[in-house]
């Protein structure tokens, strides 16, 4: 009877819930949102061209700036590429020791999640909750590396240094801590009716959908397809570690949220089997004093807790930079799938699906 | 004496903000001037010794209808620029005269009822008088009953209209 | 003349300056039980333990720069806060702090009046306060603080047809519409009508929770609602007024549920005399008492959980909490006459 004709809305890049830089325009149909347009680069700096002019040690530097919250994962995943190229041995200490670091940043990274993702839909008190805990996850790092954010805590080959004596033990202490801190979260949400209504039937993609759109990590394991580069492609100590990997069935928010809840203990499993068993022995493998690597390329992923994190590296064997430096970001891969969730829900979804997809802007710009 | 001056206090408000409702140009004001005429009103019951209408007074008519009204007033002002507000086609003479003829039937009806007193009024059964609430509650559910479920049922085919027409698919 | 005029002026100051305060400070008091709710400890500079900070805010509002909008309609602007201010204030005149106590050798009423139709008058004065959010967003001559505004006010509305609804149900219970009747109602009957009409004192919490817009029900005044709702283009004071009408709100309806359903000034068992020590605490303290009870659940309440979707709210104002109240209301009915004539 009426016609009602669409609004275009704008959505930051200044805005307290877009998680960073991050610009979405809306096209409503009322309070219906009918497309959205991914608007992306605010937070570009120019990484993988940076990276052509220094050399491989220097990069961990900037691996660490790109998904700042959890940048011990970031280091690992390029000092493995560096090392499938280089064809290097890394010791056992370094591995297990590298999977406590990973681990760990899995959970610290989750605890901002739940905290954002909370405080989006409106429980405020979970985020004060979640950082405390992750406070005591970067006191842990604190004592390893000296570094609160920006690690720098891998190298080629190794640690830099060892663990303090007595670091395991705090590890051991922190996750009996933290088991009973994840039961509070959960009190406070999963079986919440507002957050039941506010999550359940929210941005359901379905498996096979995922799989196209090119998602990854929690957001695909919501949907339930069973993929996790722990578990496909062993990297670090994770053959040894005993764990599983949880997914979901219906594909919505909610399924995401219990997936992450869920990979909370799964951390926690393998840190007290990591942090239990270190084995004896040399922190850093056999490295040359200036890494030339032969000419060549090469693709290493790991599973970073936003989702599977890819390099790619090609080396020309004359110069010790790369020639050239590619990532893969989860998040990119990931906000892809925001076209898609969008349709057809309430602008007020938007911005719980934005923290359902646990994005990171200097990830998704570099 | 006290009770005329608040009378003719309170009767002077009600008109004046009446004629600032026909007579001002922006119809959101217009709706506003109509509110304080309705909290006057409630002012005059109260006057009259009933207290229960002047509350159902502010909480119907000034708190719920009028409150529709400015819905209304301000999404239609929300289609139209603000230079449209005054209507053009304003037809000020016919208004005039209608209301010319509402104020002679007006004074008719007064001469008339001066010089033909009014019948005595059926006596009204048997209410316990103790105060206006609990005279408004027996009259409505005894001598008025069938007008006043007519009047529900009125309301409630307004609101089931409403919903109908506002609604894009059933 | 002392009777009439200056005892009801008195007790007119008393009641509105300490309602002011009350509602400065609740500023403070929510800043830090929310703060103990999430572990830390809120504002603690000012003051010993932050106790001036409401001084802070207030001086820090009033020298801020008065920023109208250029085509905003001035007169409407400035009246908005204004009008949603006043009607929260003026319910003080029926809410009964206490029962008559003799001072100074006079009898004194600690009320300011009781009309008898104490409780219509404070659902029809509640019923005003929406202008002040509709007209807000009018006057500030910008469509999206207008549907914010429209929005927010249709939850108003929405909701005060559940908690009239169950007003009537306690009016039925009472008697009578009088505030100290409905009070002297539950001491006859030796029980408070919050254990007499559960129901209804459920559907009147959650009904309250969005007739203040506080969380959940807090959408309108949250960011997802993409500009700042209906207050965007409010600066200064006019500003600190619209959050100090929604705290002088948030304790009207703290009072007002503490006099329909806890009791107003009783005492926990009025008639049971083993427990008549506790009548050392005078009925206005017991009322203090009470509804600093209800507003740290409001408090704790907005700490704790998430918020509602603005269409999950509506749905559940009209399909829930109206049928509920409708059924109790009827149940009620039927009790009233059957059993209890």
């Amino acid at each position: 009877m009426f016609d009602t004709d669409e609004l275009v809305i704008n959505m930051g890049p200044q805005h307290p819930s877009t998680h960073g830089v991050l610009r979405v325009i809306l096209r409503l149909d009322g309070e219906k949102v009918v497309d959205c347009d991914v608007v992306i680069g605010y937070l570009h700096r120019g990484i993988e061209k940076l990276s052509e002019n220094r050399n491989w040690t220097q990069i961990i530097l900037l691996t660490d700036r790109m998904d700042y919250v959890a940048a011990a994962t970031s280091n690992v995943g390029y000092c493995e590429t560096v090392e499938k190229l280089l064809q290097l041995e890394v010791p056992r200490r370094a591995r297990y020791v590298r999977t406590i670091l990973m681990e760990l940043q899995r959970i610290a990274s989750h605890c901002l999640w739940v905290g954002t993702h909370a405080m989006d839909i409106g429980a405020m008190t979970v985020f004060l909750y979640a950082f405390r805990e992750r406070e005591l996850i970067l006191d842990l790092f604190e004592e390893f590396c000296g570094a609160r954010l920006t690690y720098n805590s891998m190298r080629v080959g190794g640690l830099p240094l060892d663990i303090p004596p007595g670091w395991d033990k705090k590890v051991l202490e922190f996750c009996d801590i933290m088991d009973s801190k994840i039961d509070e979260y959960e009190t406070l949400l999963t079986h919440n009716r507002i957050w039941l209504e506010r999550t359940k039937g929210i941005g359901v993609i379905s498996g096979a959908e995922a799989i196209g759109l090119g998602l990854c990590g929690p957001a695909l394991r919501g949907s339930g397809v069973a993929r996790d580069v722990r578990k496909d492609e062993p990297y670090a100590a994770y053959d040894e570690m005993e764990f599983d990997i949880p997914v979901g069935t219906e594909g919505d928010t909610y399924d995401r949220y219990l997936v992450r809840m869920e990979e909370f203990r799964q951390s926690l499993r393998i840190v007290r089997q990591a942090a239990k068993g270190i084995p004896e022995g040399p922190i850093v493998g056999k490295v040359p004093r200036l890494i030339k690597p032969l000419a060549g390329e090469t693709y290493h992923a790991i599973e970073s807790p936003k989702g599977e994190l890819g390099y790619f590296i090609v080396s020309d064997g004359k110069s010790t930079n790369p020639y050239r430096f590619r990532v893969r970001p989860p998040s990119f891969a990931n906000l892809q799938g925001l076209r898609r969730l969008v349709r057809g829900h309430l602008v007020a979804d938007v911005v719980a699906l934005i923290g359902s997809i646990d994005i990171v802007l200097g990830e998704v710009d570099r | 004496m006290g009770e005329a001056i608040a009378f003719y206090t309170l009767s002077a408000f009600i008109l004046g903000f009446a004629i600032l409702v026909v007579t001002t140009k922006d119809t959101v004001h217009s709706v506003l001037f109509l509110v304080l005429d309705f909290l006057f009103v409630a002012a005059l019951y109260v006057l009259l010794q009933a207290p229960f209408l002047a509350a159902i007074q502010v909480l119907v008519y000034a708190g719920g209808i009028v409150v529709l009204y400015l819905f209304v007033v301000m999404l239609v002002n929300l289609k139209r620029p603000p230079e449209a507000h005054q209507d053009p086609h304003r037809a000020s003479k016919l208004g005039f005269g209608l209301a010319a003829a509402v104020l002679l039937e007006l004074a008719a009806i007064g001469v008339n009822g001066y010089v033909n007193p009014p019948r005595a009024l059926a006596p009204a059964a048997a209410i316990p008088v103790t105060g206006n609430t609990e005279q408004v509650g027996w009259l409505l559910y005894t001598s008025y009953l069938i007008p006043f479920e007519i009047a529900s049922m009125l309301l409630l085919v307004a609101m089931i209209g409403a919903i109908v027409l506002a609604k894009r698919e059933l | 003349m002392i009777d009439s005029f200056v005892i009801p002026l008195l007790k007119i100051l008393i009641v509105l300056n300490t309602t002011l305060v009350a509602v400065t400070y609740m500023v403070l008091l929510e800043r830090k039980v929310i703060a103990w709710a999430q572990s830390r400890l809120g504002p603690m500079r000012v003051g010993p333990y932050g106790i001036l900070q409401p001084v802070a805010d207030a001086v820090k509002l009033m020298i801020k720069e008065d920023i109208t909008p250029v085509r905003a309609d001035k007169w409407v602007f400035t009246a908005a806060p204004i009008i949603s201010m006043v009607p929260a204030l003026i319910v003080y005149a029926v809410i009964p702090f206490g029962p008559e106590v003799s001072l100074f050798g006079r009898k004194v009423s600690l009320y300011i009046t009781d009309i008898n139709v104490g409780l219509l008058y404070i659902v029809s004065v509640a019923s005003v306060g929406v202008y002040g959010i509709i007209l807000a967003g009018y006057a500030s001559n910008s469509k999206y603080p207008l549907l914010a505004s429209l929005r927010a006010s249709a939850q108003l509305i929405s909701y005060e047809v559940a908690v009239t609804l169950t007003l009537v149900s306690v009016i039925l219970m009472a008697g009578t519409l009088s505030m100290v009747g409905i009070v002297r109602a539950q001491e006859a009957g030796h029980m408070w009508f919050a254990f007499v009409q559960p129901a209804a004192f459920v559907i009147f919490f959650i009904g309250g929770l969005a007739e203040t817009n506080r969380a959940p029900f807090d959408l309108p005044e949250a960011e997802q609602e993409l500009t700042g709702g209906f207050h965007t283009e409010y600066s200064g004071m006019r500003f600190a007024l619209f959050f100090l009408a929604e705290y002088a709100n948030m304790i009207v309806v703290s009072s007002v549920a503490t006099t329909l359903f806890l009791g107003g000034w009783l005492r926990p068992f009025p008639n049971v005399a083993a427990l008549s020590f506790l009548d050392l605490i005078p009925g206005w303290m017991w009322f203090l008492v009470k509804s600093f009870a209800f507003l740290y659940i409001f408090i704790w309440v907005r700490a704790t959980l998430p918020r509602y979707r603005y269409d999950q709210l509506m749905r559940l104002g009209w399909k829930v909490l109206i049928p509920a109240a409708i059924a109790n209301l009827v149940v009620t009915g039927i009790v009233r006459v059957l059993l209890l004539r």
